[in-house]
């Protein structure tokens, strides 16, 4: 299930957000990571350091688009610019799929530049799916949506947070960047079982997933991405993939960055999870019962 | 109108409107309207936060990320205006020219404009702040322009005095009233524009310290900010070769440039051609010229 046709029929392992603190570690060290993430819109430049470095990691490395800022969820149209631009990267880049979130931040073009959330309506269903397939179209790679962390909900809403998701990549035909840590922090904002939710994901679509720290507070939890990936967040991981198989995994870690090996160690955590549901370690498991009924 | 523009409308009103002095979310907007009754009207309470409680996470986390972009973008300009106007000032721009850019890269592309058009922000200083507003707005317009291919050794010797040469898109010309190359040199480290779009939440505004620029004697100064393997560079000019370098930028065949560029010089006439051949000999090892 994890190469599908959402994630380019790749094969993706453990892999980092690429970050400016750790440009001279990769560039100098050459460490051995499976794939690098980056944040589309820090590229979408017309040249200098930026895409130096890019081209640079790109000549070794794997290199996956997520974008921050597209708004599939904002009532405004679609930016031309944006789209463009985006798709120069996409040709520099050679993404095999491109995420950005299933939120909105945008009005009458103004932006927010924050992943506001969703009322989860048929009418945002609709308006959103439609813009994801005209980002898909334009940029002719597989686009795949992620889900944010919220802090508040609207009255309007005619259903969950995860019925919404999946009517609208059904709507759309598009995959889910699933984000484990999202999920968490909402469902403790909003008091609802994070579990539920990863059961309900149609796990056929889920390209790629996000696991990240967060920060706790009094009265709610903020998605700051700036600590280790806590144990709450790992269960729901491997839960995540024991639903959708050896899905292609991304740490974020956007503040307080520390040294890369800090970073990327904390993101090969996720290989034990993986190794679990690999189909190797299937059989291995189901071995001594095969052998208890030989005998 | 749609139910879902309606309700963006009236979340985004309430999350780009300025925040109190104490960085929380006021009680009653500039537009007469009250939060209180605006956030119950379509945002759910829970049983730890009221739905004003739950927008305000919005409304913070909104200011944070720009007041952190700004400063970072405009460190020199803080330097000069001390922190409480910067603060007024970033806030008053921020609230009249917010984003129409999806990157946060073009937040100050205004600055310099509304600058100018209010001075009472940066009084007594506002030439100074003015001028260091020009400088970081054209050093991260030279950080991450496009660069064009050069032109080669056989079409530099064949230029003339019709040639209408063109420049690095990423070349940007400055006439300024104060020095404020040689601050912003001690202020600002070489990356640039820093990698400014992520999408996580920061808990608490990010203030910068940044040392209060001592008093500034003026001196008029020419600078090209520009590019070299990728680092911006500030580089003083003098007032000719400036004029001829604006008046090239601004589409005029070599001829006219030149006429332009000494038009009032004091350079006499027979060093004028030992002065271009300098001139034009640097600007091309540095690679302005472009085909
Ligand atoms: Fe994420």
């Amino acid at each position: 299930m994890p190469a599908n046709r959402f994630n380019g029929f790749t094969e993706y392992g453990v892999g980092i957000g690429l970050r400016v603190p750790h440009y001279q570690h990769i560039l100098s060290r050459k460490p051995v990571v499976d794939w690098f993430e980056i944040i589309s819109e820090n590229y979408m430049i017309d040249g200098g350091r930026p895409l130096e470095i890019l081209d640079r990691i790109l000549e070794q490395y794997r290199v996956v688009q997520h974008g921050v800022s597209m708004y599939f969820g904002s009532a405004d149209p679609l930016n031309r610019e944006h789209l463009k631009r985006l798709k120069q990267l996409v040709r520099r880049t050679k993404t095999p799929w491109l995420s950005d979130h299933l939120c909105w931040g945008s009005v009458d073009g103004r932006y927010t530049h924050d992943l506001l959330p969703m009322p989860y309506t048929w009418e945002a269903v609709k308006v959103t799916a439609e813009k994801i397939r005209q980002v898909q179209d334009f940029t002719e790679v597989p686009v795949v949506v992620e889900n944010v962390s919220s802090y508040a909900e609207f009255h309007v809403s005619e259903m969950t947070e995860w019925e919404f998701l999946t009517e609208v990549v059904e709507a759309a035909d598009c995959g889910i960047l699933l984000d484990v840590n999202n999920i968490y922090v909402s469902s403790q904002n909003h008091s609802f079982d994070p579990f539920t939710y990863v059961n309900h994901v149609p796990a056929e679509r889920v390209a790629q997933i996000h696991i990240a720290g967060h920060s706790k507070f009094e009265k709610y939890i903020l998605d700051t991405h700036d600590h280790p990936v806590l144990p709450a967040v790992w269960k729901l991981y491997a839960r995540a993939i024991e639903r959708c198989g050896p899905t292609a995994t991304l740490l974020e870690w956007d503040d307080r960055i520390p040294s890369f090996d800090e970073v990327h160690d904390e993101a090969l955590k996720a290989n034990e999870f993986l190794q679990a549901v690999t189909p190797k370690a299937k059989a291995d498991a189901a071995q001594p019962e095969l052998q208890g009924a030989a005998r | 109108m749609s139910q879902l523009l309606d309700i963006q409308r009236r979340m985004a009103a309430a999350v780009m409107h300025p925040l109190t002095k104490a960085e929380t979310m006021p009680r009653r907007r500039s537009d007469g309207k009250l939060n209180n009754a605006e956030a119950e009207s379509f945002i759910k309470p829970n049983d730890r936060l009221t739905s004003f409680e739950r927008l305000e996470i919005y409304n913070r986390q909104y200011w944070f990320r720009l007041y952190d972009s700004f400063e970072d973008d405009f460190p020199g300009l803080l330097a000069i205006v001390g922190r409480a106007k910067f603060d007024a000032l970033m806030r008053a721009y921020l609230t009249e020219r917010p984003s129409e850019s999806f990157t946060l890269r073009n937040l100050g592309s205004h600055l310099e404009a509304w600058l100018g058009a209010h001075p009472e922000m940066t009084a007594p200083h506002t030439v100074l702040a003015l001028d260091m507003a020009r400088l970081e707005w054209a050093h991260i317009e030279a950080f991450d322009s496009a660069a064009d291919p050069l032109l080669n050794e056989d079409e530099l010797i064949a230029i003339n005095e019709n040639s209408q040469l063109r420049l690095q898109p990423y070349l940007r010309l400055l006439s300024l009233q104060y020095p404020v190359d040689d601050l912003l040199i001690d202020l600002r480290n070489e990356d640039g524009s820093s990698d400014s779009s992520s999408n996580n939440a920061s808990i608490a505004r990010r203030r910068k310290h940044v040392r209060r620029v001592a008093a500034v004697a003026p001196e008029q100064i020419w600078l090209a900010v520009h590019r070299h393997q990728n680092s911006v560079y500030y580089k003083r000019l003098q007032r000719e070769e400036y004029r001829l370098l604006e008046s090239l930028l601004n589409g005029r065949p070599l001829g006219e440039a030149l006429d332009y560029a000494f038009t009032g010089s004091e350079i006499p006439e027979e060093e004028r051609s030992s002065f271009l051949q300098q001139a034009f000999s640097t600007w091309a090892v540095l690679g302005w010229f472009t085909k």
